[in-house]
This record gives structure tokens, sequence and C-alpha cells, in this order.
């Protein structure tokens, strides 16, 4: 018998709340964190809203002094995980730290932090960069520094695979719980790129909304009228633990992770593969690899960011795996709706979701879904308002650029 | 002390503090940088840069690393301070 991986804790900052628990009120409310953007002068920028993280303190989890060694993208992921920590009830003593994992993805890191020392750098000269640059910007210090935090003494790196950084992450840690390398992780992603080059890099890839007018209406996967995805920050953390040693410690189980699947499309630097035939084989993948028949799946939720092509790429790789069960009986909302798209976080932030859709059995809307594609009538995409169900297994999509799929499937506890 | 130095000291408290995040009465000349103040060597290096931007001079790797105490970087500040060029701010 293959040893089973479960979630004992969960954390989370975004733009829908600060924790995981009042991120996932908002959502099952159907409010949007989408708002104009402020973090910089958007002027000159054709897109000018975000899901900032409006309101986050870092000084709440990271000693002042401490905090010039961290891009926001670390402090986020310092925070979700402290909570997530806190609430797997690990004691500060318990030998499984020595085995505990920290695996977290990170789509591009601390550009933020990148861009202000660029500045230092070309107008007062290489003397004046700071001994954080490194360590306060590259990708691997996001787990680095919440190994040190907790004493996690497991392997930790950072997975790189842009929007799917965060469900691959996930996937690695569940692999490496069931072969033994670890008996527990932090796994998840972290994302902070509302930055005047980042966005300006996405808008030059005519990737984003510019529903500037109306932010909370701007994120409407396979609605007729989408426009693009909407940047958004945050981070999301499991905890996730082999499921005999959870049991004997009496920690209270939130879900089981049952599959996870990956795939490269091989095919073009954004572009899915026609059909979604790479996301097809990933997820694939994860129901083999949790050994379920898509019709167990009950809800999914989706990549989904809002883009033309992406949101109706992933409905027909869906079509393909599920077949009849996509307009019978599957429902399929994206939470992008609210949330924005968090990019590296944005795979871990629906791990999180997930999860709670299965301990709470509700499935979160798809809002602004004002006129749904034509091409996908009959399918139930949980249109404006959450619905509940009794759950028995969640599927998890994600996708990034470059061509690279994540998928995650979870079981009620 | 003469009041030159006693003037360094004091924005030199400011610097550190605000730098390492102590309370600027816990810093006087013996306070050491390593032992009493925890700093690292990387929070070191920025503390120097610090120095360098609050009293306009420059302070050389290998003269930097014989600054064990407070009193050390105000000697050294005292000794080069407006060296580089005029300072650009005013004591506060």
């Amino acid at each position: 018998m293959s040893r089973r991986v479960v979630v004992t804790g969960f954390g989370a900052v975004s733009p829908c709340g600060l924790d995981a628990e009042s991120t996932w009120q908002s959502i099952r409310e159907g409010r949007s964190g989408i708002r104009s953007l402020t973090a910089f002068d958007t002027s000159d920028y054709a897109s000018k809203i975000a899901g900032e993280c409006v309101g986050f303190e870092p000084e709440r989890y990271i000693a002042k002094r401490d905090l010039r060694s961290m891009d926001r993208f670390i402090q986020l992921a310092v925070a979700a995980s402290a909570q997530a920590v806190r609430l797997s009830g690990i004691a500060e003593d318990d030998p499984v730290k020595l085995d505990t994992g920290t695996l977290i993805g990170v789509g591009i890191g601390g550009l933020a932090y990148i861009e202000a020392m660029d500045k230092v750098l070309l107008e007062k000269g290489p003397s004046r960069i700071s001994p954080y640059f490194i360590p306060a910007t590259i990708s691997n210090l996001a787990p680095g520094q919440v190994s040190m935090r907790h004493g996690l003494k497991g392997p930790s790196f950072t997975h790189t695979s842009a929007c799917a950084s965060g469900a691959h992450a996930i996937g690695e840690a569940f692999r490496g719980i069931v072969h033994g390398d670890m008996e527990a992780c932090v796994a998840g992603g972290t994302e902070a790129a509302i930055t005047p080059l980042g966005v300006a890099g996405f808008a030059a890839m005519r990737a984003l909304s510019k529903r500037n007018d109306e932010p909370a209406r701007a994120s409407r996967p396979w609605d007729v009228d989408r426009d693009g995805f909407v940047i958004a920050e945050g981070a999301g953390i499991l905890f996730l633990e082999e499921r005999e040693r959870a049991v004997r410690r009496g920690a209270t189980i939130y879900a089981e992770l049952v599959g996870y699947g990956a795939s490269a499309d091989a095919h073009h630097l954004t572009q899915p593969a026609p059909e979604g035939e790479g996301a097809q084989r990933a997820m694939r993948r994860a129901l083999a690899d949790a050994q379920l028949a898509p019709s167990a799946i009950d809800y999914v939720n989706a990549h989904g960011t809002s883009t033309h092509q992406g949101d109706l790429l992933e409905i027909e790789a869906m079509r393909a795996v599920f077949g009849g069960h996509v307009s019978d009986g599957l429902w399929i909302s994206s939470t992008k709706s609210m949330t924005g798209h968090l990019l590296g976080a944005a795979g871990g932030l629906e791990a999180v979701i997930s999860v709670l859709a299965l301990r709470d059995g509700v499935v979160p809307g798809t809002i602004n879904l004002d006129h749904p594609e034509p091409s996908l009538r009959g399918v139930d995409l949980v249109p404006h308002e959450a619905r509940r169900r009794p759950l028995r297994h969640v599927l998890s999509n994600s996708f990034g650029f470059g061509g690279t799929n994540g998928v995650l499937v979870f079981a009620k506890a | 002390m003469s009041i030159e130095r006693g003037v360094i000291l004091g924005r030199m408290r400011s610097v550190i503090a605000e730098q390492l995040e102590v309370d600027p009465a816990t810093v006087n000349e013996g306070t050491t940088f390593v032992d009493d103040l925890g700093a690292d060597s990387l929070a070191i290096v920025e503390l120097v840069l610090a120095m360098e931007e609050e009293f306009d001079v420059a302070i050389p790797d290998d003269q930097a690393e014989g600054l064990k105490t407070v009193g050390d970087a105000v000697t050294f500040v005292v000794a080069h301070a407006g060296e580089k060029g005029t300072p650009k701010k005013a004591a506060s």
C-alpha cells in the first residue's frame, strides 16, 4: 500500500483576503478582489487594474529589520506559510521538522527589488547596491526563508513554471512524500509582480484586461466580452503530511491529495496547443495517478484566466478527457474571476480553494459570466454564485507560458 | 568629547537605529556591531553603505573590517568626513 498524503494546514494572502478563511469567505460570497492599481502611477499604462493584497502588513509576520532582506513575494510566502504551519498544529519541537520540506513555486521572482536596484546601479553605481539584493530577489529564498523561520530541514527549492509554478510545487511535494523523501511539506506558490516592469511586460503581450473603469467586472472567464487576464499577487500554501503520521498525532485532516499530472505542450511560447492537447495529457495523468474515472470528479477549479483562446481550449481539453461528463454532472468554475491571476501563486491559492470547497461542500461561482460563449452551452460553469454540493473529488488545473501544465486532484477527507 | 564627535555620534545612533531596528538609547561608543547589535556580515555591509550615505565618506572594505565598535566608526568619520565633497544632508 503506497503512502498517502493529506492536507493538515493551509494559508493564503490574496486580493480577496489576508488569510485563507477570509479569502474563502469572500470567494464564497462572489466578491471580486480587483481594484484600480495603486502600486505605481499607471498614467502611461493601457491596463490600470490589479488584484493587490491591499492592507497586507508584513510586519505582522516578520521583524522590521528583516523586511529589507526580502522582496514582497518572499514576505507573502512567509505570511501564508506561517498560517499553514500554525494551523497544522505541528509542535515547535516535533522531530518531523527534520523531514519536512519547503517547496514553494515562484513564477518571476523579486521584480520590484530588481527594478529598485537597477535604478540605484544606473544613478549611483555598483558600489551602492545592497548586499541583500541577491537574497531578497532569488526565487528559492521564498522556501528558504520559510525553512529558516520554522526550522524545517527537509528538501527546499523552488519550482518555476510560470503560472503553473504553485501547482507543480504541490505536485512534486506530493511525490516526495509518497516516495519517502519527506514526511511533510510546506508547499504552494507565491508571486508579487505588480510592478512597472511586470505590468508593462504582460501588457506588451496584449495579455491584460483593459476594462479599467470596471475593475471588479474585468476578470470574466468564458464570457464573450472578456478581454484578457487581470494581474494579481499573493501566496497560497498547503501543509501536506503523510497520512498515517497525521492520523497518529490526531491532526485535523482537511482533504487528501490523491493525484498529480504534469506535461508540456511543446508547441508555442504562450499559446496553448491545439485542442488543449498538453492539458489533456496532464489531466489524464492526474486521474490515472489518483486511480479515478473522470466521472468521479465533481468539480474542476479551472485555470480559466479570462483570455480568449485559453479559456476555450481548456474546456475543449476537458471535453476530450471527461467526455459527456462535462455537460452532465461536472461543475467547472474559475475563481480567477474574483482573485485575478496570481501567476506563480495561482496554483497554490487554487489548491487552498479546492481544499476548502471539499471541506465545506461549496463550489465557488464564476462571477461576471453574463454572456457565456455560445459554444459552451450545456457546460455548467457555475455562473455568478457559489452553490452547495457534497463533493467527493476536486480537480485543479494550472497552465503556464512555455506550454507547461500541472493538474492536482484532491479527495474529501 | 569634541562637539563634532558628539554630533557625529548622535547621527551615527540614528543610522544604526534605523538600519538594525534597535533603540538608539542603547547605542554608545563601546557598543559592538556583531556581539551587541547582532549584525551579521550582510547587515554590516548594508550599515556601512548607510554610513557612507549619511556622512558622505567612502569606507573601503579593508577599513570597514576594522570597525568593531560604534566608537571606531565615529573615529573614522571624524577623520574622513566630507572628503568626498560637501555633506549632502544636514545633521538631523
